[in-house]
């Protein structure tokens, strides 16, 4: 994990008591711990997410229990459940209002892609069509060990983040946005209905 | 209860002038419904609601319902002298019947434990006639309703007290669930297309005329 130490020899420093580690790893190990997420619900997915944080299930277990009302305290926005198009707009705006660095969990079918309601006229076909996603969970609704396994991707991927570097975490990168245009409300449909800097939808294959 | 016949002769006698329709309902449920004149729905409405047998004082639900203009063809047997001899030849006519937008009301007793009766109103045609009398003043509960029916089926209910849209935003300008609205096409990958969602995804398909043949190439949805 740590950057310049041999890690067998880390290992056999730890193991006659001497601890190295690294600026890198110790602020990643801070912050992978105490993920605040966003306190807001859509829809049945956030039934699964309350449950998540209740007792049962225990997401302070991983360092995420204080869900915070305001996106100025929050780290982690959970996206639980239908996004309308008339919703969307505030959703990135909220977005927009966390402070860096921020991550995205984009939780059930509804959430990824539109789910049971793709095919129709109101409901955002993703959240990732305007918002960057670091991970998806299937499912209608996934089960609370799903939003488990889902948040402790995400503490493996803050984990792995480098603080500086070509490929530093792009909150750190001054060049990568933090902010995304908010969709406005057109006479038919959103406008635009995606944003194509955010938005990489696979080629579309014949069946 | 009274029977819809009854109460039928009952409005038409309590209220000058109206005209009810009863409108037979042919599924098993047999659900048939009165349907009144948009220019004395205010009164028979009223008069349903304060009549002592009656007392319709809750309406559980309003909905609108989208008929298409429609061609009815006809075969009536007609005699005719054909060749100097008196034959019976069908003939077809056809008949074009504009269509409209309903609101049907649901209506129940909460006094008298009975129901429903159900009271229907329809537009004079699709565009700018969708226009009725709203019965909200009657039916509090039949507010948020009579927006929804025009925010989705476009009837400018008259009298309203707050008519806006209330599930799709204000700038919105189609009506989503009549039927001829044509969703925006921001079709996006489907794995496992089927019926009309397949025939979307073909639009979106790059040609292969060498592997499929000229047949495969699909007229662009916008072209």
């Amino acid at each position: 994990m740590s950057e310049g130490i041999d890690e067998g020899l880390r290992r056999e420093l730890q193991q006659q008591g001497v601890w190295v580690s690294s600026m890198q790893e110790l602020y990643n190990w801070g912050r992978k711990n105490s993920i605040w997420p966003l306190q807001f619900g859509l829809a049945c997915c956030a039934i699964e997410m309350i449950a998540t944080a209740a007792s049962r299930y225990d997401i302070a277990r991983f360092g995420g229990e204080v869900f915070r009302p305001s996106p100025r305290q929050a780290d982690l926005m959970i996206v639980a459940g239908t996004v309308t198009k008339k919703m969307a707009p505030q959703i990135v705006r909220l977005y927009n209002q966390m402070a860096d660095p921020k991550y995205v969990i984009a939780m059930g079918a509804c959430a990824i892609s539109g789910g049971p309601f793709k095919q129709g006229y109101n409901v955002l076909k993703g959240i990732d069509r305007y918002i960057p996603v670091d991970v998806f969970i299937p499912g209608c609704p996934p089960r609370p060990e799903a939003l488990l396994h889902a948040f402790m991707e995400l503490q493996r991927k803050i984990d792995e983040q480098k603080l500086s570097g070509a490929n530093k975490a792009a909150h750190l990168d001054q060049e990568q946005p933090s902010e995304f245009p908010v969709p406005s409300f057109g006479k038919h449909d959103l406008e635009p209905p995606a944003n194509s800097n955010v938005f990489h939808p696979p080629a579309i294959e014949r069946a | 209860m009274e029977g819809l016949e009854q109460i039928k002769a009952r409005i038409e006698a309590a209220v000058p002038g109206a005209i009810v329709e009863i409108v037979q309902n042919a599924s098993p449920s047999q659900q048939h419904s009165l349907k009144i004149d948009n220019e004395h729905a205010h009164d028979v409405a009223k008069w349903l609601h304060g009549d002592p047998a009656l007392r319709l004082d809750f309406c559980s639900n309003v909905t609108g319902v989208d008929w298409l203009d429609r061609t009815v063809k006809k075969t009536v047997k007609v005699k005719k002298a054909v060749d100097g001899e008196e034959k019976e030849v069908s003939e077809t006519t056809e008949e074009k019947i504009p269509g409209y937008i309903e609101a049907v009301y649901h209506l129940y007793s909460m006094t008298h434990k009975h129901g429903p009766v159900i009271i229907r109103m329809r537009t004079a045609d699709r565009a700018a006639g969708a226009r009725l009398p709203s019965l909200t003043p009657i039916w509090r509960s039949a507010e948020f309703q009579e927006r929804e029916i025009f925010d989705l089926y476009g009837i400018q209910f008259e009298g309203h007290p707050d008519l806006r849209r209330i599930l799709m935003w204000d700038e919105f300008e189609d009506y989503p669930m009549r039927k001829d609205y044509r969703e925006p096409d921001d079709y996006e990958y489907e794995p496992t297309p089927h019926d009309d969602v397949l025939e979307r995804a073909k639009r979106y398909y790059t040609p292969r005329p060498q592997i499929d043949g000229a047949e495969s190439i699909v007229e662009p949805l916008n072209g």
